[in-house]
């Protein structure tokens, strides 16, 4: 099982990546970008829920005009080197104002997890090796913060620089 | 000088914290060697030859004296007794225990100091002018935007995992003694035709393997826009900057790859177009900040005659190692941490201890680092001078030598680093052994030595007078002499190679020939930067490599 934290808890992910099988009860289904790129019409027609997952170099901006039919973009981490994905998601949040689920995928690690959040990430799928518990405290490294941030729950004493 | 509030505390606090567990996490075998490689980066600490290295931050390197009886008390304690000064104006430990690192973070952050971001891909500590408010002739004290920038750099939700790292440099004096000009950003306030004080922000400077000149790509940025536009270039960066090649990962090379123009073009856009979420400045957090840089309560003075009837020794020390200060009856005192047996920048806990009284005694209790490694007491009484001159003296930190050959800046090189190819403090030592005659120092005037033991540049070779590089040829420390190069203001430039590197035991040798081309060809009062640029490099050349029996 996918191991997906959302709001601080372990929950059941009802998501399925095309090319995973069943497409589940959920009908919820998330297309590699590439794809969503070349199907999108027929796609868009289509009865279940739809979701988009981005590499480091796929362009945000190209998802500007489908924010009415995404409901859930995951961002791929390539490990501690790879920072992309704090812009990508800032930029979904703050610029296109998406709203869906943002998810955090690939060899993600606790220690990003406080910046991923902060950014506006609301969903982490670690891999399956990593400790939950100690994942989920790590929103609470910091209770104080100086930038203003993308409100996901997190609990900040902020100052806002 | 700034002190923290309760946010600030907590948040240093918070960072220990989450370090030590980091640690425990390592040691207990939960994370990889590799894994815990880039958390402990991001806190300053490194392997090196010998021993873990941990690089303390210092911001826009003011120090109290409390902070420096802190530094004696942990080389005492968790080090050898000794800490070295960087060009970055930070301190290095060379011989902490990894697991004691916890416990050091802890005393550091109990003075208001901390490791955050001294190493790794991020935003490190912002370097200023070392004579910051004291300087005749500065627009502003940059030291409130150090600190305000330190703010935001801190655990930056988006900029915190970059290409490569990122280095700010602020001045608010148009010499420039933050070498700005080879920072990945250099932001210089200065004043504009309507007399309002805004940013120069400066793109793309930087030394290491790809050495280059920041380019201007903002003339005048009004102060309340600086972090909307701070942020935009780190978004560009973060988003286009390299990360398959850690040689080309810096912002330099998207500066270069797309070229000055382009990359202006696309940080206004990404400026434009992220107005409405950018960070808003805040006017009461920077004035809360500001407050605490307002200028002493200085004691109405007059200059004096401090010379007459006293020996040349102390003579010679005021014209090097004292400064102007704006407030009459003042000076600002360098303490040379260059004294010939002395590693460049190295300075023991005694020293350190001793270093804090005096501060306490002679100069309102605050000492500041410079990036050329020294130090400085900015705010002495002219008539304390005869006296602190003295206590200097007996601390060996008193050597008449700030700007001239001896002062120089020197990396850890191959005796402690392991990147190094080859040794830079045995050269400052054989350099020191040969020109140990003052006077000769003297008629040499102002020259900027400098030295690497590595291409990686930590000792700015590229931007000295004379720029000396460590290389390995087959198992050997051969050196590469670099003339004409400069960090500061309007004289910022790369130096030019000399020729084929010289071996280790000519490296002295090969320095007092440049210096005899200088002293023959010299106008009269023309320092040998300018002699360089006006003769050019091939009188140099002719004499370095001509057949021994000529050249002497």
């Amino acid at each position: 099982m996918r191991q997906l934290i959302k709001q601080r808890e372990l929950v059941v992910d009802d998501w399925r990546y095309a090319g995973e099988d069943p497409i589940g009860r959920e009908r919820a289904l998330i297309l590699p970008f590439a794809r969503w790129k070349e199907e999108r019409e027929r796609w868009w027609l289509w009865d279940g829920r739809l979701g988009v997952r981005i590499g480091p170099t796929d362009p945000v901006a190209a998802l500007e005009h489908d924010f009415l039919r995404i409901g859930l973009v995951a961002i791929e981490f390539g490990g501690l080197s790879e920072g992309r994905g704090y812009s990508q998601a800032r930029l979904l949040r703050k610029r296109y104002k998406f709203t869906g689920e943002l998810r955090a995928v690939g060899n993600i690690q606790r220690d990003q997890l406080f910046f991923m959040a902060r950014c506006g990430f609301d969903a982490f799928e670690l891999p399956e090796s990593a400790n939950v518990e100690e994942a989920i405290a790590a929103f609470d490294d910091f209770s104080v913060a100086y930038q203003d941030s993308t409100d996901t729950g997190l609990h900040l004493q902020r100052r806002a620089v | 000088m700034y002190q923290y509030d309760q946010i600030d505390q907590q948040l240093v606090d918070q960072r220990v914290a989450q370090y030590r567990d980091q640690t425990r996490r390592f040691l207990a075998g939960e994370i990889s060697e590799d894994d815990f490689k880039s958390l402990r980066l991001r806190n300053g600490l490194y392997i090196q030859k010998h021993a873990p290295m941990l690089r303390i931050s210092v911001p826009y390197g003011l120090l109290s004296s409390r902070q420096v009886r802190m530094f004696a008390r942990i080389a005492r304690v968790y080090d050898n007794g000794y800490g070295d000064f960087t060009t970055r104006q930070n301190l290095q430990f060379n011989w902490p225990k990894l697991e004691q690192v916890p416990d050091i973070l802890a005393l550091l952050a109990s003075v208001e100091m901390h490791a955050i971001q001294t190493s790794g891909n991020c935003i490190r500590n912002v370097t200023a002018d070392h004579l910051s408010g004291i300087a005749p002739g500065e627009s502003e004290d940059p030291r409130p935007w150090g600190e305000y920038n330190r703010q935001w750099a801190t655990l930056h939700p988006e900029f915190s995992y970059l290409p490569r790292k990122f280095k700010f440099a602020v001045t608010g004096s148009p010499q420039d003694r933050a070498a700005s000009k080879v920072h990945d950003v250099g932001l210089h306030l200065v004043r504009n035709a309507q007399g309002e004080v805004g940013f120069e922000v400066l793109v793309g400077g930087g030394l290491g393997r790809m050495p280059m000149i920041g380019h201007v790509i903002r003339e005048f940025l009004p102060k309340h826009e600086l972090f909307g536009y701070l942020e935009a270039i780190l978004r560009v960066y973060n988003l286009e900057g390299r990360r398959d090649n850690i040689h080309k990962a810096r912002i330099k090379v998207l500066v270069k790859s797309v070229g000055p123009q382009k990359f202006r073009e696309m940080v206004e856009a990404e400026w434009q177009a992220s107005r409405d979420f950018a960070p808003t400045h805040d006017a009461a957090a920077f004035a809360r900040i500001a407050a605490f840089f307002t200028p002493p309560a200085y004691e109405s003075l007059r200059d004096e005659d401090v010379l007459s009837g006293k020996p040349t020794e102390f003579r010679n020390w005021y014209q090097r190692n004292t400064k102007r200060h704006k407030i009459a009856g003042y000076r600002a005192v360098f303490l040379s941490l260059k004294s010939p047996q002395r590693p460049p920048g190295d300075i023991t806990e005694a020293e350190m201890d001793r270093v804090a009284d005096l501060a306490d005694q002679y100069s309102l209790g605050q000492i500041r680092s410079t990036h050329d490694q020294n130090l400085i007491f900015a705010d002495v009484r002219q008539r304390d001078l005869f006296a602190l001159w003295q206590s200097l003296k007996a601390l060996d930190l008193a050597t008449p030598n700030i700007g001239t050959l001896t002062d120089m800046i020197c990396c850890p090189g191959l005796d402690f680093c392991s990147l190094a190819n080859a040794t830079s403090i045995p050269i400052a030592k054989q350099i020191n052994e040969r020109f140990d005659d003052i006077d000769y120092l003297y008629d040499l005037g102002d020259i900027e030595l400098k030295m690497s033991g590595c291409m990686n540049a930590c000792g700015h070779h590229h931007v000295g007078h004379i720029g000396i590089l460590g290389v390995d040829k087959g198992g050997e420390e051969w050196y590469q002499i670099t003339l004409g190069g400069s960090a500061s203001g309007p004289d910022a430039a790369l130096g030019q190679v000399i020729g084929p590197s010289v071996a280790h035991a000519e490296v002295a040798e090969t320095i007092d020939r440049i210096l005899n081309v200088y002293i023959a060809e010299r106008d009269e009062g023309e320092r040998f930067l300018d002699t360089f640029r006006r003769i050019g490099i091939k009188p140099f050349k002719a004499r370095v490599y001509a057949p021994t029996h000529q050249a002497a």
